[in-house]
């Protein structure tokens, strides 16, 4: 970043790094308590995941300055998340063959 | 601004900063090119003692022979090893880095016009990790355990339990830490360091290529980089990663905790390893529309349906990869899936070789060396794709999974394919690195037989296949019937890898030759377009080029009409 | 002749070449880490149900949540050194970079403790699948974190500083660089626990 900080705009940009540790603060507190809740294993991942995205999202955009990053870096990411998801979803697809498998079928034969 | 004696603020460098550890572009994508070319001459002999036990079996093999006991003759699990180091050394330790180490460090900076890589010292990095996994690898073969056997592919639980894997692993560890740094550097060059006026339509296909292939390599290895750690673990710390429950061995109940998987270690692998196989091609495809463009006098035909298919084809290599797992029984619904983006990814491919096809119409040809080498590419791709065509749809690959003519397959489009290509480059761009002309009597000498015994190994393979011969058989399918008929043909195919071998014995003395005495070549011997070859020849140390360098035009300016040459380069206002 | 754009940006990208290097390396970061949390999926649901849940019961919350706040705090005193540098403050530098120092030197203890603990219970990655993803995940977090201490204590100690006096715009490029991977360990980190040790 070319020195377009000036010291009044890093003033600006430490208050809001301030800002944002307290919510990382608050929102770490909610996602262990948000544990205690006794939710079915899928509600609870889709509750974890979407907390820890927030948590995410915020040191991403803050602490990494993505919210003002030039579009190559957000497009490299994307291109990136999708993948991700690919590679982590994709596989389950199986699943919807497989549903009825017993588990531990060996045991059955 | 450019001056010759452009050591002004260097300090006089000792052999060591010149030529062992140096930071220069040049001297690395030397490195990475003698080391890969030895590789792949190693690789080679490995099949070549293979190929003789296949085609006279239980005769003693020729000169190295005693390596394996007393009888001279392979034993299974030497033949099993023989196979997956083959496959292992020669596409991470040979084509890999000769592709995308050597000719990609060496011309990417040259082709934009830049004086270096972005990361100079990352460079040299990434060669040294490369060199190290790559001595690692080799050293397998001297442990006691031997060398890995569970096929390049390291399917669990075999891996897990059979000698070698460990050492392969923690090499393989190195590559990919090699290829990461390498990629990334290839990536921020081509974004960051193209000279003013180079556009991005502007780029040679020879960077485009190097450019998505770095993307396959940054976002794909890391999952094998991932699956490689596991199985270690596996290994050595009693883990069930890969292990299912129940597993048993030579009669008796495995003694780990088991709830693992060994299909997660395929899905790990091949998410890779099938965008590896775009890593293959890719480098290939660019090199070929240089040295078509250049030897037609014309420019491509269809220069920007090639870029937008390049990066789609990119882009789909990342969503076709349980294609190899068809037969794992993982259900209708994924094999569905992956037929469909298989079949759809056939078709950047098509339109890319059919464009270069289409180049040729018209065109002024020059059948120089590294010409045949780029013609001869086209049709050999063209079976190696098209023989790919039944293996990517579900019903058929049930038949021919796990049989020769996978390896049919996959050869013609890397070896007549991809090695065709480099071939074609090293005769291309040897003038630039060197200064000096390759014999051109030598170079057809080294081509003709190349292209008959590549057809000589490789064609058979279908027919084998095709009869249901499976690969990785240490017999070579003599203790199956259904074999029978089609095994005459291992005799054939391997008097062909022979000569082949020995079809490489021009090119070698071509090189070693023309080193010392070949014809001086000025700096654009070729007559091409493309900004490397703006640059002396060889290019200056550290600085390549003595101009500045501006570019004011597309990369494949051949023939244009009214002007005084039949080309003019892209520097040219 | 030098290679351009180290410290000014180019201009139709509007990027310094490190800073589209080190984006570049998380991405392949990002699918390293992903590789192991698509095992931890397949593992998970290859297991009987219940079986995660159990085997993960043995973790220690607490200890997670105090290194889950220690990282972040690490994360804040980093951004803050950066910061400290682009106002030409260099001892304050030196003190929020002491600070991210120390909090890692705290994260890497509590783990030490984590994983003595389970050792002494008999817990080894060997035990269930659970136990393997997990010392796995964490262990390679680790490493990355180990691997960011190196790099700062270089950046902490004199031997960097001569760059400070010569060439402080590339100085504190280089300390925005380090500090794009070393929220991203926080970042993995962030997933890690609760998917480890909540979930």
């Amino acid at each position: 970043m070319s020195d377009n900080h000036n010291s009044a705009s890093m003033q600006n940009h430490i208050r809001i790094y301030l800002m944002v540790f307290g919510a990382l603060g608050v929102l770490t507190i909610i996602t262990v308590l948000a544990s205690y809740l006794n939710l079915s294993t899928s509600e609870g991942i889709f509750l974890a995941l979407i907390i820890a995205s927030v948590k995410a999202s915020l040191v991403l955009g803050y602490f990494m300055h993505l919210i003002s990053e030039r579009k190559l870096i957000i497009w490299i990411l994307l291109i990136t998340v999708f993948f991700f998801f690919v590679m982590i979803f994709l596989p389950l697809i199986s699943n919807i063959d497989h549903a009825g498998d017993p588990a531990q079928w060996w045991e059955v034969i | 601004m450019y001056s010759n004696s452009n050591n002004h603020d260097h300090h006089e460098e000792n052999f060591i900063q010149k030529y062992i550890f140096s930071v220069d572009h040049k001297v690395i994508g030397i490195q990475y090119g003698i080391t890969s070319l030895l590789f792949l001459l190693f690789g080679f002999s490995l099949m070549a003692i293979m190929r003789w036990q296949l085609a006279y079996p239980g005769t003693e093999i020729p000169i190295v022979g005693f390596i394996f006991g007393e009888s001279g003759v392979l034993a299974s699990e030497q033949y099993n090893s023989l196979g997956a180091m083959h496959g292992t050394i020669m596409i991470f330790l040979g084509i890999v880095p000769l592709a995308v180490g050597a000719f990609g460090n060496y011309l990417v900076p040259l082709q934009i016009g830049a004086i270096d890589m972005a990361f100079p010292k990352l460079n040299a990095a990434s060669y040294w990790t490369y060199f190290v996994g790559g001595v690692i690898m080799i050293s397998s073969f001297f442990m006691p355990e031997g060398a890995a056997r569970s096929g390049w592919t390291s399917y669990p639980p075999l891996s897990v339990f059979e000698n070698g894997q460990t050492i392969w692993l923690i090499s393989m560890i190195f590559l990919i830490t090699s290829s990461l740094l390498g990629s990334m550097n290839i990536i921020v060059t081509i974004v960051q360091l193209r000279a003013p006026g180079l556009t991005w339509m502007r780029l040679p296909l020879f960077t485009w290529t190097q450019f998505v292939t770095s993307f396959l390599l940054v976002l794909a290895f890391p999952p094998l980089e991932a699956a490689a750690v596991l199985q270690l673990m596996d290994r050595v710390a009693g883990t069930s990663f890969f292990l299912p429950s129940g597993l048993v061995m030579s009669g008796e109940i495995v003694d780990v905790a088991g709830g693992g998987s060994p299909l997660l270690w395929q899905h790990l692998f091949w998410f890779l390893a099938h965008p590896e196989v775009y890593v293959l091609i890719l480098p290939a495809l660019g090199i070929v529309g240089e040295i078509l463009a250049n030897n037609t006098r014309k420019p491509i035909w269809g220069y920007k349906s090639i870029v937008y298919s390049t990066v789609f084809l990119g882009f789909m290599s990342f969503i076709v990869w349980a294609h190899h797992m068809f037969l794992t029984g993982m259900g209708q619904a994924m094999s569905a899936f992956f037929q469909t983006t298989t079949m759809i990814i056939s078709i950047p491919s098509v339109v890319i070789l059919t464009s270069y096809f289409l180049s040729l119409w018209g065109g002024s040809i020059r059948f120089n060396t590294p010409m045949l080498f780029a013609l001869a590419f086209l049709p050999m791709f063209g079976i190696g794709g098209l023989t790919g065509l039944p293996l990517g749809l579900a019903a058929s690959d049930i038949y021919l999974h796990d049989t020769y003519y996978v390896i049919g397959h996959f050869h013609y489009v890397v070896a007549p394919g991809t090695i065709f290509a480099l071939f074609a480059g090293i005769y291309y761009w040897f003038p630039k690195i060197t200064g000096r002309r390759m014999s051109e009597v030598l170079g057809k000498l080294h081509f003709w037989p190349s292209l008959i015994f590549m057809n000589g190994i490789f064609m058979p393979m279908f027919i084998q296949g095709l009869a249901g011969v499976s690969r990785r058989l240490a017999d070579g399918g003599v203790s199956y019937a259904h074999a029978s008929g089609v095994l005459q043909w291992n005799e054939f195919m391997s008097i062909s890898a022979f000569c082949l071998g020995l079809s490489q014995i021009p090119f070698i003395v071509n090189i070693f030759m023309s080193l010392f005495t070949g014809e001086k070549s000025d700096r654009n011997p070729w007559k091409s377009t493309t900004i490397e070859w703006a640059a002396p020849s060889p290019p200056l140390a550290h600085v390549n080029f003595d101009s500045e360098i501006t570019v004011h035009r597309t990369a494949y300016e051949y023939s244009v009409p009214g002007s005084k040459d039949d080309f003019i380069p892209q520097t040219e206002s | 002749m030098e290679i351009p754009y180290v410290v000014e940006e180019r201009e139709d990208t509007g990027l310094i070449n490190s800073k589209l290097g080190i984006w570049i390396f998380l991405a392949s970061e990002v699918m390293l880490f992903g590789g192991l949390f698509s095992a931890y999926i397949f593992l998970r649901t290859a297991a009987l149900p219940g079986d995660f849940e159990r085997w993960a019961s043995e973790l220690s919350v607490p200890m997670a949540t105090v290194n889950t706040m220690v990282l972040i705090s690490s994360s804040v005193s980093m951004v803050m050194a950066w910061a400290s540098l682009k106002m030409k403050d260099f001892s304050k530098y030196k003190m929020y970079l002491g600070l991210t120092i120390l909090c890692s030197f705290i994260f890497l203890t509590i783990k030490y403790f984590e994983y003595s603990g389970k050792f002494s219970h008999d817990i080894y990655p060997s035990s269930n699948t659970f136990m393997a993803i997990y010392f796995t995940l964490t262990g390679l977090h680790v490493l990355h974190i180990i691997g960011g201490v190196v790099v700062m204590l270089y950046f902490y100690l004199p031997i960097s500083h001569s760059m400070w006096e010569k060439q402080p715009e590339q100085f504190t490029n280089r300390i925005e660089v380090f500090g794009l991977y070393w929220h991203f360990v926080d970042l993995v980190w962030i997933f890690l626990f609760p998917v480890l040790y909540l979930l």
